[in-house]
């Protein structure tokens, strides 16, 4: 009976989430996505309710960190719900009650998720796979736990009425589009770090790991500390992702805390593309986009989303981005 | 009394007998999942689901057919591993050479399908299903009433987890399939059916989560969520005993099921916290669970 | 300036459908409440029913207003709640948001609407801050609050000799407020409470806790936890003994879908709070028979029949005004008395709880009933005055 490790004997395709290698032409071609993708980001809120649009750069930025970590060290996480929730009940507090300006209150979400990250990426990275999965799954639903009994997270009630406050103390972003081209620049800034991340020469060893262990490890790298580093990066992206939610929604819930948010990340994820930088995104607007306009239909939510899972796994496993690429013969 | 931290012992006695009978359910569900792991190597997390099918089965049979919790407690487990076996053939089989983790979301994805059909079917407050009028009432044990259904639950799950334990470990199917878990293609190549085993494994597994479903539905409340909260704690379950190992997964349901009752006493708050937390603490010291080997 | 193009929009409409008698009032109504989750039997798509069946007896047309109904999903999630209700309120020109299950996203509607000005007639949820400390000008809460069923049950109970009480409360916010004011009633009332214990959410077995409920020698066990934890709750009791033994069960927050779900037989005997019933009276009935044609045999639960008459009241109050103004219309809407067929006589407090008669019921045994909806029958029935917290209490900014 095996297990443990992630891929095993006689897969005929490369482990999950596996992201290719990027050559000169693409590096071209993903300018000029993030050129036209500010250029969208301009625009949208003109044409598109921009509470809407907050929305699905903030679950954007939290499946793009989560991808992060399953793209490049092969590790999904399904407790990612907690430093996005965590971070999120964090910012929402620092703002209402101890009156932090919102950038202030964003950081202290996004600090507080980063710490998350550093403690139980200490913990789980030690384990692979299935393992891997479900040791951050039991760590999640210990927050979970955490945010229940706490006083300050106000039970299911969550923290409302949150003020979103004056940027920096002089611009207010109680109207809907300030706010929105606040949020546009975390979510490029967010994306940019991403990118950045995964082309640095840390990048490249994270790479090496995830494709063959025991060579890094005789190459002699430090595998384990690579590994926790990258878990704390997408950890504090996905807290960065929560916070800034918080101050959007004015809120902070035990919803962003349940193992069902977790679940949703993955199917993002899975949905826009694993193992591409651009498809967590748009598998991000895809489901937030579905939620809502699904949300008049009533009963169904539930069944459609168990089928986009399905339909993903058994016919679609590139994802939407993934499709893209392999048309264009390029990473995205 | 004798009183042991403050609790009256035949209090905790009794706290324990239903620790033990709640830990019957998880060994018999965790059992279902590691007979499915150790043989597929899938993470059916469809298994929630399946739990809940067999306890709306049974709320079938009886309203729509007139038939009642005895038959039911085997034709539900024939039915709902009927569809498991129709699930298997028809989308699990197709992710064998993949990646496990695919397996974990179609199955998710699976379960969040039946589930939802359900809630739409049969709305989210719950049937009723009542107590076979042969185990009403109970027994005065001294130390608390000791309902008879309860008693029944407790002898039914440790027959069949023993039985299944049996027939892996002990007779020459079993050996067949430890085998295949092992080297499909070396059992395949001594002229036995692999395919044909893994799909009649997977159905076999299903109907050991549909029986607990049965079992379930006169004591607890049959609505359609009913297995989704319970799957996860029944995967900490799994992993603690070592996935994939079947006496690994029915000591450790029925253990967890006794820490469960007794943080029930001491502090009931975190009773459903608890199970994660000895799963994080056990996963630190032995990676491959309590009873799993390391591959 | 997309508000005014739709204002704009919205008046020439008005004007175009007024034709040449006089101007319509055109208002739009949003049921927003959990169509598929854990409480879409307590309100759900029956809550659309009955908003429709309001306007279609209220006959809008042949008194000046054009009435048109939306509804949504919110998931359980604040934040799909708060983004429909923006949107709403922003861009679909949505006047009414009604019933909103769930009291986190019941929360976060009711700051939109503050923020917004515009009306939140909330029948399905039930935390009563919304007209206690998160009280604003814009509530109207109609059918129920935790404190009015904690109350009811607590006070009632302990009166008619259950003066010991267990309480078994699920360790979230509202299992909270209940045991306090559940507590607190008891107390009031000459009854003490002997012990407690807080399980969590969704818990599957009670039977530990049952066995320490039982321990405590405790008249009544008062459950303060909601849908299947109530559920299982009952069910095992039954199992165990417990009330056959003479302990007997409140149920804090419990509806007649969830009544019905058990069965009588694992029901009977449950003392619970509601503020309507459907075999009440002739208008009851007669409204719960048309609800029931229209909703596939289903009788309508309170929060489903609150929705109808918060509804019929919002627009009696636009119809004595000619105008669907914010302010002017919570102004009237708290001056009319409220006359309603279903919920009885009452009014709007200034903190926006509107009160009327509660009632104790008591479950039906089998034998009792004389077909598949008949399961209740009044024990009590608490005066409009004593049903729901004093003003003062509340801790509402808004009273002075």
């Amino acid at each position: 009976m095996s297990s443990g490790t992630v891929a095993s004997e006689g897969a005929d395709e490369a482990p999950i989430g596996a992201v290719q290698q990027t050559g000169k032409s693409a590096k071209k071609l993903h300018g000029m996505i993030f050129i036209g993708l500010a250029g969208l980001l301009l625009i949208a809120p003109f044409v598109l309710y921009p509470v809407f649009l907050m929305k699905v750069l903030c679950f954007a930025l939290f499946a793009s960190a989560f991808s992060l970590l399953l793209g490049y060290a092969g590790l999904l996480s399904f407790g990612h719900a907690a430093y996005f929730g965590m971070a999120s009940y964090i910012a929402a507090h620092a703002a209402k009650v101890w009156g932090f300006t919102p950038e202030l209150a964003i950081l202290s979400g996004t600090l507080v998720g980063t710490l998350l990250g550093v403690v139980f990426g200490w913990l789980a990275i030690k384990r692979q796979g299935i393992y891997f999965a479900m040791i951050t799954l039991a760590l999640s639903q210990m927050v979970f736990f955490f945010c229940v009994q706490a006083k300050f997270t106000g039970g299911e009630d969550g923290i409302q009425a949150v003020p979103r406050g004056h940027l920096f103390g002089l611009i207010d972003l109680a109207n809907d589009r300030v706010l929105y081209f606040v949020v546009a620049a975390i979510f490029l800034f967010g994306m940019i770090a991403i990118y950045r991340i995964i082309h640095s020469p840390f990048g490249q060893v994270m790479k090496a790991i995830r494709d063959n262990e025991p060579r890094a490890v005789s190459l002699g790298y430090r595998v384990n500390q690579y590994k926790l580093a990258l878990f704390v990066l997408s950890t504090a992206l996905a807290g960065l992702a929560g916070a800034t939610k918080a101050i959007v929604f004015q809120l902070a819930s035990l919803t962003d805390v349940h193992w069902s948010m977790s679940g949703e990340v993955v199917l993002m994820t899975l949905v826009g593309g694993l193992g591409t930088v651009f498809g967590p995104m748009v598998g991000a607007a895809v489901i937030v986009t579905m939620q809502n306009y699904l949300a008049t239909l009533g009963a169904w939510v539930l069944v459609v989303q168990g089928f986009i899972f399905v339909a993903c796994v058994l016919a679609f496993r590139e994802g939407i981005v993934g499709l893209f690429a392999k048309r264009l013969k390029q990473p995205l | 009394m004798t009183m042991i931290f403050g609790v009256p012992t035949a209090a905790l006695f009794g706290q324990l007998l239903l620790g033990l009978i709640n830990g019957s359910f998880y060994a018999m569900l965790s059992l279902g999942l590691a007979v499915i792991f150790g043989l597929l190597n899938i993470i059916n997390f469809t298994h929630g689901a399946q739990y809940m099918m067999g306890a709306f089965a049974s709320w079938m049979l009886l309203n729509y057919l007139g038939i009642g919790y005895w038959p039911a407690l085997i034709l539900a487990p024939l039915i709902v591993g009927a569809t498991g076996i129709i699930l298997e053939r028809l989308l699990i089989s197709r992710l064998y050479n993949l990646d496990h983790l695919y397996g974990l979301l179609l199955t998710f994805g699976v379960g969040l399908i039946i589930q939802g059909l359900f809630r739409n079917q049969y709305g989210v407050s719950g049937l009723p299903y009542g107590i076979p009028s042969q185990l009403t009432g109970g027994q005065n044990l001294g130390f608390m009433f000791m309902p008879n259904y309860r008693g029944w639950v407790v002898v039914a799950s440790l027959i069949v987890c023993l039985a299944t334990w049996f027939i892996i470990e002990k007779t020459r199917l079993g050996a067949y399939l430890r085998a295949a878990t092992e080297n499909p293609t070396l059992v395949q190549a001594f002229g036995i059916n692999v395919p044909l085993m893994i799909t009649l494994t997977y159905g076999a597994g299903v109907a050991l989560a549909a029986f607990a479903g049965v079992l379930a539905a006169p004591i607890y409340s049959v609505n359609p969520n009913m297995g989704a909260d319970l799957i996860i704690v029944v995967f900490a379950v799994v992993v603690i005993g070592g996935m994939g190992s079947i006496l690994g997964s029915i000591i450790t349901g029925f253990a967890l099921g006794l820490v469960e009752g007794l943080t029930k006493v001491f502090y009931p708050e975190a009773s459903s916290t608890v199970i994660f937390v000895i799963m994080v603490l056990v996963l630190l010291v032995k990676p491959a669970g309590l009873f799993g080997r390391t591959a | 300036m997309k508000r005014k193009t739709l204002t704009a929009a919205v008046a020439v409409t008005a004007l175009l459908a007024g034709g040449s008698a006089f101007a319509q009032v055109p208002v739009k109504l949003g049921v927003l409440n959990d169509m598929s989750g854990l409480y879409a039997d307590i309100s759900g798509p029956g809550s659309v029913v009955a908003a429709r069946l309001a306007v279609e007896d209220f006959k809008p047309e042949s008194k000046g207003i054009k009435v048109e109904i939306v509804s949504a999903d919110h998931q359980n999630k604040p934040d799909v709640g708060s983004t429909i209700a923006r949107k709403w309120y922003d861009q679909d020109g949505v006047d009414v948001i009604l019933d909103v299950t769930t009291s986190s996203v019941a929360l976060a509607v009711s700051d939109v609407t503050k923020e917004k000005n515009k009306i939140f007639m909330i029948s399905g949820g039930g935390t009563s801050d919304l007209t206690g400390a998160k009280c604003t000008a814009n509530n109207v809460h109609w059918t129920y609050d935790t404190w009015a069923l904690a109350n009811g049950t607590g006070s009632a109970v302990t009166k008619a000799g259950g003066d010991s009480w267990f309480m078994l409360t699920a360790d979230y916010a509202f299992g909270a407020a209940l045991d306090r004011d559940t507590s607190e009633a008891v107390k009031k009332a000459g009854g003490k409470i002997v012990g407690s214990v807080k399980h969590p959410l969704s818990t599957a077995d009670f039977s530990s806790f049952l066995l320490q409920a039982q321990a405590s020698k405790a008249k009544v066990i008062g459950m303060a936890n909601a849908g299947s934890d109530t559920i299982n709750t009952i069910k095992q009791a039954a199992e165990f003994g417990i009330t056959q033994s003479g302990q007997s069960l409140a149920g804090l927050l419990i509806f007649s879908s969830d009544v019905k779900s058990l069965g009588l037989q694992a029901a009977q005997g449950l003392k619970l709070t509601e503020a309507f019933y459907w075999d009440q009276t002739d208008a009851t009935r007669a409204f719960s028979k048309r609800f029931a044609a229209a909703f596939g045999g289903k009788m309508p639960t309170s929060a489903q029949a609150g929705v109808y008459s918060s509804v019929l009241h919002y627009l009696k109050a636009v119809e004595a005004l000619k105008d669907k103004d914010t302010t002017k219309v919570m102004a009237k809407m708290k001056e009319l008395p409220i006359d309603d067929a279903l919920f009885g006589k009452g009014s709007i407090r200034v903190d926006g709880r509107a009160i009327h008669p509660m009632y104790l019921y008591e479950v039906k045994k089998p034998e009792e009933s004389k077909g598949e909806w008949d399961m209740y029958k009044v024990v009590a029935t608490i005066p409009t005055e004593e049903a729901f917290r004093p003003l003062k209490d509340g801790g509402c900014p808004l009273v002075k």
